[in-house]
């Protein structure tokens, strides 16, 4: 598809019901499916002669503690042939298993090892779900936002054992994360003055 | 009488030089074939995607330079793109200029050290020791402008932190007219080579099929003969005024990718020029004091620059609700910042794009029934920087 309102309407009319949602922004698509259809989703933008999504460049994961469906999870697409940049999102509970995407792009095993290292979002299917980017016999899930910046251990190597040891943080000082933003938005008057001239541009 | 053949388990790193960094690459051999490869990567894990997000954006900038630490502003460039973009701010046209100029710097910096210490790998010493002094002037003309030779902390959203200092547009245009010359003393020691040409010509060969569903990109793509540059399809900054050709190789070989990077290196002398050519005087970064810290000498005379500073300095700026995709055409491929802001002076997240990633995990069917001499050929060809793979 040449331009991207092509291709949202087609996506529309082709899937249907697997879409909830789509979005024009930054010149992307932003498109909201649900777990059950992403394999159908994503075959789709693989395969079509219209769409053409090649590539699968990144498979991540956004976590909102604060909400029931606690993890969106995050597809980059990309199209060689026609120059376009597709997002595919949908939300997921904690303990939930996605469907995993290594039988249609095989970069995405990696990828959703990342995922499941940083997140502890598990996949169904996944030839290889092992930890990939942290040490051999860590525990819990790095970017996940309850976890702390300094994490739980810290490795040392012990002059009595004569070996690398691993032991609870201890810090001579905490981490201190200092609140900047300042609670004052401007007085009313400059607000509205601002705002009326935004809406006259 | 029957013999049972074992295969033999290797353990090739994470302390072993051509291994260009801490990869730990578990071999499976059969004689001197290689049966199966088993990259085990996050020796070099910092969490850097963990610290962006309890930094303010202007702090965020300098943990861009640590990944892939041989082309650091390459990898400013994606980011400070990210965040304009949200923030919807103009780049002055002379920073752009000054943004282009480092990033081929960057390319060819990198380009260098891959396609030396890829000769180093398969037995030729000389390249690495005429490259590297090259290296060493262009990583001065990085200090000249940034106060550093390899941790820049030089972009910033809206432009770059200061202006290049006088006489370093002269050296840089005297830089291009001698570099050529050094490209082809490299190219007579190299591309025609017989030992070279032995180990690399045929190996590691990726089809254009394999080289898309591997998400893979830069040269590895264009080495299989896809014509594919972001700088060209989705060009950002001022590459659109720029003339410059994208080379591409043919058979998606160790030596195509070679080709490829030492045409990308006069490409980039070449875009070097036409930036030093067309550049004027002006600003070097937007104007919107909201955004870019007012001059030191200002914050002695103006209440309300002593007052942008400090806020900038302490809270940062804030950059409105959004999400927004950027890649930019980094060395080593597709460098891609995916940023998720809420209204604070924070990313809320943010997800680093790296080339390399994509790229080593190919390894096992990249090196899949080749011998063992042949992986750190392949391993050079793919240009990894654990900087960036490990984030």
């Amino acid at each position: 598809m040449k331009s991207l309102q092509d291709l949202e309407k087609k996506i529309n009319s082709e899937l249907t019901t697997k879409i909830n949602n789509t979005e024009i922004k930054h010149n992307q698509i932003y498109i909201e499916t649900d777990k059950e259809d992403i394999v159908d989703v994503a075959i789709f933008l693989k395969t079509n002669q219209d769409t053409k999504f090649r590539q699968l460049i990144d498979i991540t994961v956004v976590d909102y503690p604060e909400q029931n469906q606690r993890f969106e999870v995050v597809y980059l697409f990309l199209s060689h042939e026609f120059n376009q940049r597709l997002i595919v999102k949908y939300s997921i509970a904690e303990n939930e298993v996605i469907p995993s995407l290594t039988s249609i792009f095989p970069s995405a095993n990696w990828m959703e090892r990342e995922v499941f290292d940083m997140y502890g979002v598990s996949f169904k299917d996944h030839p290889d779900m092992r930890r990939i980017l942290t040490d051999y016999g860590f525990e819990g899930h790095p970017l996940r936002k309850d976890f702390p910046l300094t994490g739980h251990s810290e490795v040392r190597y012990s002059e009595d054992q004569k070996k690398v040891i691993s032991e609870p943080v201890k810090l001579e000082q905490n981490y201190r994360n200092f609140d900047y933003e300042s609670p004052w938005e401007g007085t009313k008057y400059i607000k509205e003055e601002i705002e009326n001239n935004d809406k006259k541009n | 009488m029957t013999k049972k053949i074992k295969n033999l388990n290797l353990n090739f790193g994470p302390q072993h030089p051509a291994a260009h960094g801490v990869l730990r690459l578990i071999l499976e051999l059969d004689g001197e074939v290689v049966e199966k490869a088993d990259p085990h990567i996050g020796l070099l894990h910092r969490g850097t995607e963990k610290l962006i997000e309890n930094k303010t954006y202007m702090q965020a900038v300098p943990y861009f330079d640590r990944l892939d630490y041989v082309a650091p502003m390459n990898q400013e460039h994606a980011f400070a793109l990210a965040v304009e973009k949200i923030l919807k701010i103009d780049v002055p046209i002379r920073a752009q200029y000054i943004r282009v100029i480092f990033c081929e710097i960057g390319r060819i910096l990198s380009h260098i050290l891959n396609v030396t210490t890829q000769a180093l790998d398969v037995g030729a010493l000389t390249p690495s020791l005429w490259g590297f002094e090259e290296r060493e002037t262009l990583m001065t003309f990085y200090e000249r402008a940034s106060g550093s030779r390899l941790h820049a902390n030089y972009f910033r959203a809206g432009g770059v932190h200061q202006d290049l200092p006088k006489g370093l547009e002269e050296d840089i245009g005297k830089f291009c007219e001698t570099f050529p010359k050094i490209i082809n003393d490299l190219e007579s020691l190299l591309t025609d080579n017989r030992i070279f040409k032995q180990r690399n010509v045929d190996i590691g060969v990726v089809t254009k099929e394999d080289a898309l569903d591997y998400s893979f990109s830069g040269v590895m793509i264009r080495g299989s003969g896809v014509s594919w540059d972001l700088r060209k399809s989705q060009p950002y900054d001022c590459y659109e005024s720029l003339d410059f050709k994208i080379p591409v190789g043919k058979n998606g070989d160790c030596y195509d990718r070679y080709l490829c990077r030492i045409e990308e290196m006069k490409e980039s002398v070449s875009i070097i020029k036409q930036c030093l050519a067309k550049m004027e005087k002006g600003p070097i970064k937007s104007l919107d004091g909201k955004i870019s810290p007012p001059p030191k000498a200002e914050i002695k005379q103006s209440m309300e620059a002593l007052i942008h500073h400090f806020k900038l300095f302490t809270e940062g700026y804030r950059v409105p609700k959004d999400e927004i995709y950027t890649a930019v055409e980094a060395p080593k491929g597709e460098f891609g910042v995916y940023l998720i802001s809420d209204g604070s002076s924070k990313p809320y997240k943010c997800k680093i794009r790296a080339p390399g990633f994509s790229h080593l995990q190919s390894m096992d069917y990249l090196i899949k029934g080749h011998m063992l001499a042949d992986v750190p050929a392949v391993l050079g060809s793919l240009d990894i920087v654990f900087g960036e793979v490990d984030r």
